[in-house]
């Protein structure tokens, strides 16, 4: 560095610090943020600058916090980078004012300072909104599959929509975990909100009904559509021995009268299912 | 949808993209439930075929009319390693892979034409039309 840059650099450095009311006020109201959120940086930032040869690692810690937080408050990118460029402007007010060489020589270093830690915050901002939405399409995968108990060692998971092998792989793992948590001897996987069922989702469905055999456990496939029976024929897919039934309801009173669960007539006649004839 | 019907098999979620585009055609084309589904199915066998046995290449989805009735044309093409035996390809049970070997013998029967042009180091074509019947 020259000694003109030096000296322009360290004329800023003072501006920092003798109008830093000004300037956080200034900031503040060009950020839409509050003082005290954009005090730590700016203390961060002045201390940095005061450091020779500083690789600026605490306030880039601070601004990738900053633009995380924003990500989660919903901020969009540009007002997340706004907030940092904003500093620039709140600092040119006070470098107008001054007037001098070495103060405005001083402030296209500080603008590149700026614009170099305004990209880093962009940065920040789409890997933290990347690894958000990532989590989030994790969650609807587990939300959109879920495994319940339908009776006392009784569960069953309710298949909705187009099976890719992600969704189904998930969905029967989570099948057979639960009939280890519960120690259930049952499971019914119910189709009938499934639109399609390819050779993959077969081969799926069967790994799962054989899986759970080892486990102990007994598979029950239902809801299987006239339109889906046809097409599972068709392909030549052979489900064995497998149990298969129209309805979840005939699915659940089979696996009631299997796991020898009786009801008393009072009972029989109030809940809709048809346990003897299933 | 890409231009003209096109569609790219690339990944898992192309193959699902492209079951939906074939059922919401299939609608159009005023196919029954039935239909609708033989020709999903025959249409997910066939694009995951071309994802992982030719690691990717594409679709292209049209609606066809002979004068009496519509129906629904699909090729797929890629530039995979191509099938040395054809015939042998389609026998049901038949696999080079983890898979039950039923999907090109299987969608065939699902379909009303399926024609099929392939060999080793050239990449495969298949082409398949279902009508719509009634
Ligand atoms: N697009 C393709 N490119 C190269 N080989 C293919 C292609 N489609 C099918 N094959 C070959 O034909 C075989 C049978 O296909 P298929 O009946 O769908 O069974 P699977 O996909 O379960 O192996 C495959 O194992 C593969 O060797
Ligand atoms: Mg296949």
């Amino acid at each position: 560095m020259n000694v003109h840059a030096d000296v322009a650099r360290r004329r800023i450095e003072e501006l920092l610090g003798t109008s830093d009311e000004q300037i956080l006020r200034r900031w503040s109201a060009l950020a839409k943020a509050p003082v005290d959120e954009l005090k730590e940086l700016y203390q961060a930032l002045r201390t940095a600058l005061a450091e020779e040869g500083s690789d600026l690692a605490d306030i880039r810690g601070l601004l990738a916090e900053l633009s995380r937080d924003r990500v989660r408050r919903g901020h969009t990118p540009s007002d997340t980078a706004r907030a940092v460029f904003g500093l620039k402007e709140a600092v040119y007010e006070v470098v107008e004012a001054d007037g001098g060489p070495e103060a405005l020589r001083g402030f296209i270093w500080f603008s590149r300072l700026i614009d170099d830690l305004g990209l880093y915050t962009i940065e920040t901002y789409a890997t933290a909104r990347e690894k958000v939405i990532l989590d989030q399409a994790e969650q609807l995968l587990e939300l959109s599959t879920p495994v319940v108990k339908l009776w006392d060692g009784i569960v069953a998971v309710p298949l909705v929509g187009t099976l890719d092998s992600a969704r189904t792989q998930v969905v029967m793992e989570k099948l057979l975990q639960t009939l280890v948590d519960t120690g259930s001897e049952h499971a019914v996987i119910d189709i009938t909100g499934v639109p399609a069922v390819d050779t993959q989702v077969a081969q799926h469905l069967l790994k799962t009904v054989v899986a759970a055999r080892l486990m102990g456990a007994e598979c029950v496939i239902s809801g299987i559509s006239p339109q889906i029976a046809y097409t599972i024929v068709t392909l030549g897919i052979e489900f064995g021995d497998i149990v298969t039934k129209a309805t979840l309801a005939d699915a659940l009173a089979y696996t009631l009268r299997r796991s020898g669960i009786e009801f008393g007539e009072g009972r029989r006649t109030q809940i809709a299912i048809r346990a003897e004839d299933a | 949808m890409t231009d003209g019907g096109r569609m790219p098999i690339a990944s898992n979620a192309d193959v699902v993209a492209v079951r939906q585009q074939v059922r919401a055609v299939a609608i159009e084309a005023g196919m029954s439930l039935i239909d609708q589904t033989k020709v999903v199915t025959a249409a997910s066998e066939l694009a995951r075929n071309v994802l992982v046995h030719a690691g990717g290449g594409r679709v292209t989805v049209e609606v066809v009319d002979d004068g009496r009735r519509r129906g629904l044309r699909l090729a797929f093409s890629d530039e995979g390693p191509g099938i040395a035996d054809v015939e042998q390809a389609l026998v049901d049970g038949y696999t080079t892979g983890p898979g039950l070997g039923l999907g090109l013998g299987g969608s065939r029967r699902l379909v009303d034409q399926f024609d099929l042009t392939s060999a080793p180091g050239e990449g495969t074509t298949i082409v398949v039309t279902k009508w719509a019947r009634g």
